[in-house]
């Protein structure tokens, strides 16, 4: 397939594409990996003017940890490189595990965490995991940058609330105040496919009890959900059959699934149960 | 009509083309260079016909444009090895049947030559992990994993075998 006709522009700096970004306006789109934003392109549902390409600004293809505990992740940190990040194994079990389980290992060697973020799939995994840690999105423009968490930059389908003039040009994960364990599960029916279910569970515990839990779901709404009184009823107990039982059911609650081809909504919901359960369990459940 | 002139060093020979920006890598390779061992399936980010080795590490060529390779490296199966002289991987799929229709294969293969480049020890299960995103609707996979488990064994025994 042959996309229309477009500009291309290459900046060396973000004040460069910050600058190019002021200058066309609407018409502009930055790409990043570009695995989600090419195929639009290529299909001719997205028609852009001028793409503003941000891989070859030096310094963004970071992660690391700040001394205060928090994770940064550059916009052009790639799939790939959280898959085989021991500073996501060692930190961050939720994220390890959801790194290994986007599209398939061909993708996660060009996609990136931030520019999956900012497409907002509502059945992608990313925004998901980034609910349930309440991480955030870092957007620079030529005046500054903002922090914006990801419970309200992504707006809808395909939408977040980026202003005009800005990048997407880091994301964050918040400092744990306790022991961090959780995990990430996904039904697909095959490598690449949407999640059929998808459950993103981040824990935190000190002194034998939950500080902070996270619970979101992937596919099962129209767009990625908080579980947030299946958190809530964790937060200040032990973790235990009971409690693990009242969570699990109460984020089957909050699931929205419709029933189509790759099951129904019955099922789905029951996924949901199952795999909280599963998640929050020492079993399923990854320490740091 | 913008063109710009990129430079892309493929299978380790710099070529140099005036392009459009729309135009895709693979579209580049196989159009621009002349080079038609990489396959173009389905075109949508699916099936991995087209899968190439950007900096040495596997990718979609259908889901890059050919500038965002500007100063970069590619290899395609051409740089694996000739009729004359097959890399250990060729000869795996060729030893272990590993294809039928061939559409899919030169995508399997650079999926492969990536695996072993990093792990010459591959479990069954590495293997299919590192091709989980190339489609074969022939084989039932089953010979695809042999010839790879053949060509690592072969690049074991033969260390000076380019990998």
């Amino acid at each position: 397939m042959y996309p229309s006709r477009f500009r291309y522009e290459a900046p060396r700096s973000l004040e460069e594409a910050y600058g190019l970004l002021q200058t066309y306006g609407d018409e502009a789109k930055v790409i990043a990996g570009g695995q989600s934003l090419i195929p639009l392109i290529k299909l001719r549902f997205a028609s852009i003017g001028v793409l503003i390409d941000i891989n070859t600004i030096p310094g963004l293809a970071y992660h690391h940890a700040d001394p205060d505990g928090s994770l940064h992740f550059g916009a052009l940190c790639r799939h790939r490189d959280l898959e085989y990040s021991e500073l996501l194994r060692s930190r961050q079990p939720t994220m390890a595990a959801t790194a290994p389980l986007i599209a398939d290992p061909l993708v996660r060697t060009r996609g990136t965490l931030v520019g999956s973020l900012c497409h907002a799939d509502p059945q992608g995994d990313w925004a998901s995991v980034m609910l349930a840690l309440d991480g955030e999105i870092i957007a620079g423009s030529a005046t500054g940058e903002r922090a914006i968490p990801v419970s309200q930059f992504v707006t809808g389908p395909f939408q977040n609330s980026l202003q005009p003039g800005e990048i997407a040009i880091a994301a964050r994960v918040p400092a744990p105040k306790g022991s961090v364990s959780g995990t990430y599960l996904k039904l697909e029916r095959r490598v690449g496919d949407f999640a059929t279910v998808g459950v993103a569970v981040a824990v935190e515990t000190s002194g034998g009890s939950v500080s902070r839990a996270g619970i979101a779901l992937t596919g099962v709404g129209a767009s990625n959900i908080k579980a947030t009184a299946a958190e809530q009823a964790l937060v200040g107990k032990a973790l235990n059959a009971s409690s693990i039982e009242q969570a699990a059911r109460l984020a089957a609650q909050a699931a929205e699934p419709k029933s189509d081809h790759r099951g129904s909504a019955d099922y789905k919901r029951h996924v949901v149960y199952t795999f909280v359960t599963r998640a929050l369990s020492s079993r399923g459940a990854r320490a740091a | 009509m913008e063109v710009r002139r990129v430079t892309v060093t493929v299978n380790g020979e710099p070529r140099t083309a005036e392009i459009e920006p729309r135009l895709l890598l693979v579209h580049f390779i196989r159009e621009v260079l002349g080079m038609t061992g990489t396959h173009i399936g389905c075109d949508t980010t699916n099936c991995g016909a087209c899968t190439v080795l950007f900096d040495g590490l596997p990718a979609k060529s259908c889901t890059m444009f050919a500038v965002m390779a500007d100063g970069h490296e590619v290899t395609t199966v051409e740089g694996l090895g000739m009729s004359s002289e097959l890399h250990p991987i060729q000869e795996g799929f060729k030893q272990e049947h590993g294809l039928q229709c061939g559409f899919c294969t030169p995508g399997m293969m650079m999926a492969s030559k990536a695996l072993l480049s990093e792990n010459l020890n591959p479990t069954e299960e590495d293997i299919r992990w590192a091709l989980s995103g190339n489609l074969c609707r022939c084989t039932g996979y089953q010979n695809i994993v042999k010839s790879v488990l053949w060509a690592a064994e072969k690049m074991r025994s033969q260390p000076a075998v380019s990998r």
